[in-house]
């Protein structure tokens, strides 16, 4: 075997172009082989997890298949996928979610910047205000979901009361706003963790020397810390963006999809659970991953994002 | 450092005490819900006006919750020790060995990592619903060691890309294999990689709900948050708040205690792969 493809296994297909001309040393057999067995393990595992679901969830988006009625079992083609996409209550589920998707990792990059500048930068209290914003990461997120449904809960609530005894939670917009907050709330600390790793990247010499030099703080921060930082800042937000776009746990406990407050994860979740559908429900779960592939490809592509862990290629 | 001044001071200050704020009002909120009584509840007021511990006295006796609680313990645990273990067999050799395919292992990893927990929800309730795993333990721990696994093997090739490797060398110098080389030499030194890593994927098993939702009925493998959301009132009228803010609040604490204790490898794991990616 010298210029062969080097054998293929079904779990370690080969990346293309890459093949080596001079035959292989024993030692680098060996090593290729450990290579493969060491990551065998992990890749069995995930494969069976996702990418065998994931394979039959196409197969079943062309079926009909509803659990309750299994007689009717057929292939439709694309009728599921036609069904979905003629559906208001998915139109209208998609919108929500990229509302709060958009507002939330916009809002939660201002907050997090201004949260790691005075994690990173301030003068005093430094350990506490580090290890207090490791509380909300820290929650389990229905639970502080919980604690907002409570605090807007008429007569239970103090915000609720603070407002003149308004239920936010049963009015559309309210609702997706407090959805939204709640949203931030939690995940704020974990943008403002990433960006401050980045903004240890800067180099002090060079802000200083941009202040001797006589730029103000707001010019140090656009011209030199945002360019820096700019890497750790696309891979902050290509994870926060995928993350907020499959929002489910706040929405099920806050509103549990009620007034139009749906998102697509809260939708297919329904979809399953009331109507046993699960032809209609593997299509949308395709339609959801379809969504995710194109978000990931605007970022890595559009914005020239690092794949995260792409370094460790070489 | 300059002195600073005093007007730097009240402004650092201030901005301190209003993160701080915002960050533990919403916790103390839920905190104070779980110490009202059942007729406190309807008192909007913030702290409550007669303390009481018969929320926790309840659910502590409730095989309602004390059952969850064990699942959501067992199956972290076992699903966290299994993905560290797998993550860092693969991360071992992407970090460090050539072999073809290890570009598809990263690409693999990096799919899994962004996938909608839903997507995998509907097939994976019907796939094991066939298979006899639906409502059962390992139904659960399968799924999470595979989403916890991309996780770990970012987390810990970070790791081992900083670990001197010129001990391995010499290890096989003196004769070790490969393997030898990998459990006696390298994982003692990668330990606190792991121990960084374990606590990254059990916090992710701790808070898991979708699928923990979708792929259990009954108290055998439901995990807590999945059994508190669904906890009911003795009439249909009652909402359980003080039972589910209790609830809340015990499976809070250890993790904030646990968050608190092991802060520097949490915020090191985090950032770990974020800022070298």
């Amino acid at each position: 075997m010298t210029t062969t493809t080097p054998p293929v296994t079904a779990q370690e297909p080969v990346a293309a172009g890459r093949r080596r001309k001079p035959p292989l040393s024993e030692g680098a057999r060996a090593e290729r082989r450990l290579g493969w067995l060491l990551c065998a393990p992990a890749v069995i595992v995930m494969v069976a997890v996702t990418a065998y679901p994931i394979g039959y969830a196409i197969y079943l988006s062309f079926q009909r298949y509803i659990l309750s009625a299994p007689q009717l079992n057929k292939f439709v083609g694309f009728g599921n996928y036609s069904a979905v996409l003629s559906s208001p209550f998915w139109w209208h589920a998609l919108i929500v979610t990229i509302v709060i998707t958009v507002v939330s990792v916009a809002v939660e990059l201002v907050l997090g910047m201004l949260l790691a500048l005075l994690m990173y930068r301030t003068i005093f209290g430094r350990g506490t205000v580090r290890t207090t914003m490791l509380i909300p990461y820290g929650i389990v997120t229905i639970v502080a979901a919980f604690g907002w449904q409570y605090a807007w809960t008429p007569s239970t609530g103090y915000l609720s009361a603070l407002f003149h005894n308004s239920a936010p939670l049963t009015n559309t917009n309210e609702a997706i706003a407090i959805i939204i907050s709640a949203e931030i709330w939690k995940t704020t600390p974990f943008m403002a963790l990433l960006l401050m790793a980045g903004l240890s990247l800067v180099p002090e010499d060079l802000l200083k020397a941009a202040k001797v030099d006589g730029a103000s703080a707001w010019q140090r921060f656009w011209r030199i810390m945002v360019p820096l930082m700019k890497p750790a800042i696309l891979v902050a937000l290509l994870f926060r963006t995928l993350d907020a776009f499959r929002i489910f746990d706040n929405i099920f406990i806050l509103t549990n999809g009620a007034n139009n407050t749906s998102s697509v994860s809260m939708l297919n979740y329904d979809n399953l659970f009331t109507g046993f559908n699960f032809g209609i429900g593997s299509a949308m779960s395709i339609l959801i991953l379809i969504c995710v592939a194109i978000i990931a490809t605007i970022f890595i592509r559009g914005f020239g994002t690092a794949a995260p862990g792409s370094s460790l290629q070489q | 450092m300059a002195a600073t001044t005093a007007r730097q001071r009240v402004g650092w200050g201030t901005a301190n005490t209003f993160a701080v704020l915002l960050a533990l009002i919403p916790v103390l909120w839920i905190v104070s819900l779980s110490f009202k009584t059942p007729t406190a509840i309807t008192d909007p007021s913030f702290l409550p006006s007669q303390w009481t511990t018969s929320n926790y006295s309840g659910i502590l006796k409730s095989s309602e919750f004390i059952r969850p609680l064990i699942n959501s313990i067992g199956i972290g645990v076992i699903a966290t020790f299994i993905a560290v273990v797998l993550a860092s067999m693969a991360a071992y050799a992407v970090a460090r060995l050539r072999f073809p395919g290890k570009s598809v292992l990263i690409g693999v990893s990096l799919l899994i990592a962004m996938f909608p927990a839903i997507a995998l929800a509907t097939p994976l309730f019907n796939i094991e619903r066939i298979l006899g795993l639906f409502d059962t333990w390992p139904g659960l721990i399968i799924p999470y060691v595979a989403t916890g696994l991309p996780l770990g093997i970012y987390t810990l090739s970070a790791f081992f890309r900083e670990i001197p490797w010129e001990l391995e060398k010499a290890a096989k110098v003196d004769g070790a294999t490969p393997f030898q080389a990998f459990v006696r030499v390298i994982a003692p030194l990668a330990a606190p990689g792991m121990v960084t890593t374990a606590i990254l994927v059990f916090l992710f098993c701790w808070n898991e709900f979708l699928l923990a939702i979708t792929l259990t009925s009954t108290l055998r493998a439901r995990t807590a948050p999945a059994a508190m959301a669904f906890f009911t009132g003795n009439s249909a009228f009652a909402v359980p708040t003080g039972t589910i803010t209790a609830a809340a609040v015990v499976i809070t604490i250890p993790i904030i205690i646990f968050v608190l204790f092991f802060q520097r490898r949490i915020v090191a794991g985090l950032t770990s792969g974020a800022v070298k990616g």
